[in-house]
């Protein structure tokens, strides 16, 4: 599915991202709120689930070739942080849901985790 | 992607990292991943490396009062330095243990601080050593081979 489809199925808002960014597909989605683990865990292209919002998510992002990232609970990042998403290329977008219906809305939608 | 580079490279990255500056971790990974995918190493062993870099950067920004990062790139790996006054870790065996943490809440709330960090790091590297001195700080080196074959006989 499309990042725009992830959008209108949780009823997310584009932080940063244009049009082109937003038709990239995603089939893998990893959810955490700890660095280490999206550095243990994260596989490239995976769209990331946090409700972490400081630069380490786009840093954690940008190292593990994430798609792009889905911040829950109606979290906002700063400025520089979305500015930083737009500069690493990595769609940035926010939802008033939390984690576990955002995983159960895409798992439902066959959107899979991927661990080793 | 190469599993070693025909030329001699002297490529050394040097970053400094003072006390509590825990952005520059992220900061030094990203940097080094660019430098290394201009190099056409494999995009699994430059994770590897960036993975070591956030993780032993992050230590040093948390734990000690200063110190400095420094890449080398050899033709058929990398070593990875971290040098700093601080703390010291009192039992490296225990350090190493995941979960075992000394960090705050402060760092905890960023999203680190889990006790991850060293065994991640040794989970990514072919060759870790850590001497550290209550005190005084402590100096990690963590290497990482290019090609498979190096990696299992340095490992």
């Amino acid at each position: 599915m499309t990042l725009q489809e992830v959008q209108e199925l949780l009823e997310a808002q584009v932080l940063c991202g244009n049009d082109e960014c937003l038709a990239r597909s995603v089939r893998v989605c990893f959810a955490c709120d700890l660095i280490s683990e999206m550095l243990l865990y994260l596989k490239p292209h995976s769209l990331l689930i946090t409700s972490l919002t400081n630069a380490h998510v786009i840093h954690a992002a940008q190292v593990m070739d994430a798609k792009a990232v889905l911040f829950v609970g109606g979290r906002r990042p700063d400025e520089s942080v979305v500015r930083s998403g737009e500069l690493n290329k990595i769609p940035l977008l926010t939802t008033m849901l939390l984690t576990f219906d955002c995983c159960g809305r895409l798992y439902e939608k066959g959107i899979r985790g991927d661990k080793q | 992607m190469v599993d070693s580079l025909a030329y001699t490279p002297q490529i050394t990255l040097e970053f400094e990292i003072g006390e509590k500056d825990f952005f520059v971790a992220g900061e030094c990974a990203s940097r080094v991943k660019k430098t290394l995918q201009q190099l056409g190493l494999k995009q699994d062993v430059i994770k590897r490396i960036a993975i070591i870099i956030y993780e032993a950067a992050m230590n040093v920004a948390i734990h000690a009062t200063s110190g400095r990062l420094v890449v080398h790139v050899e033709p058929d790996a990398i070593t990875i330095r971290t040098e700093d006054v601080g703390a010291g870790i009192e039992d490296i065996d225990l350090a190493m243990k995941e979960g075992y943490s000394t960090a705050s809440y402060e760092i905890r709330e960023m999203g680190f601080g889990a006790g991850m960090g060293l065994s991640n790091i040794k989970q990514c590297s072919d060759d870790l050593n850590i001497e550290s001195r209550v005190g005084v700080g402590t100096t990690l080196n963590a290497r990482v081979f290019f090609s498979d074959e190096r990696r299992h006989e340095g490992a």
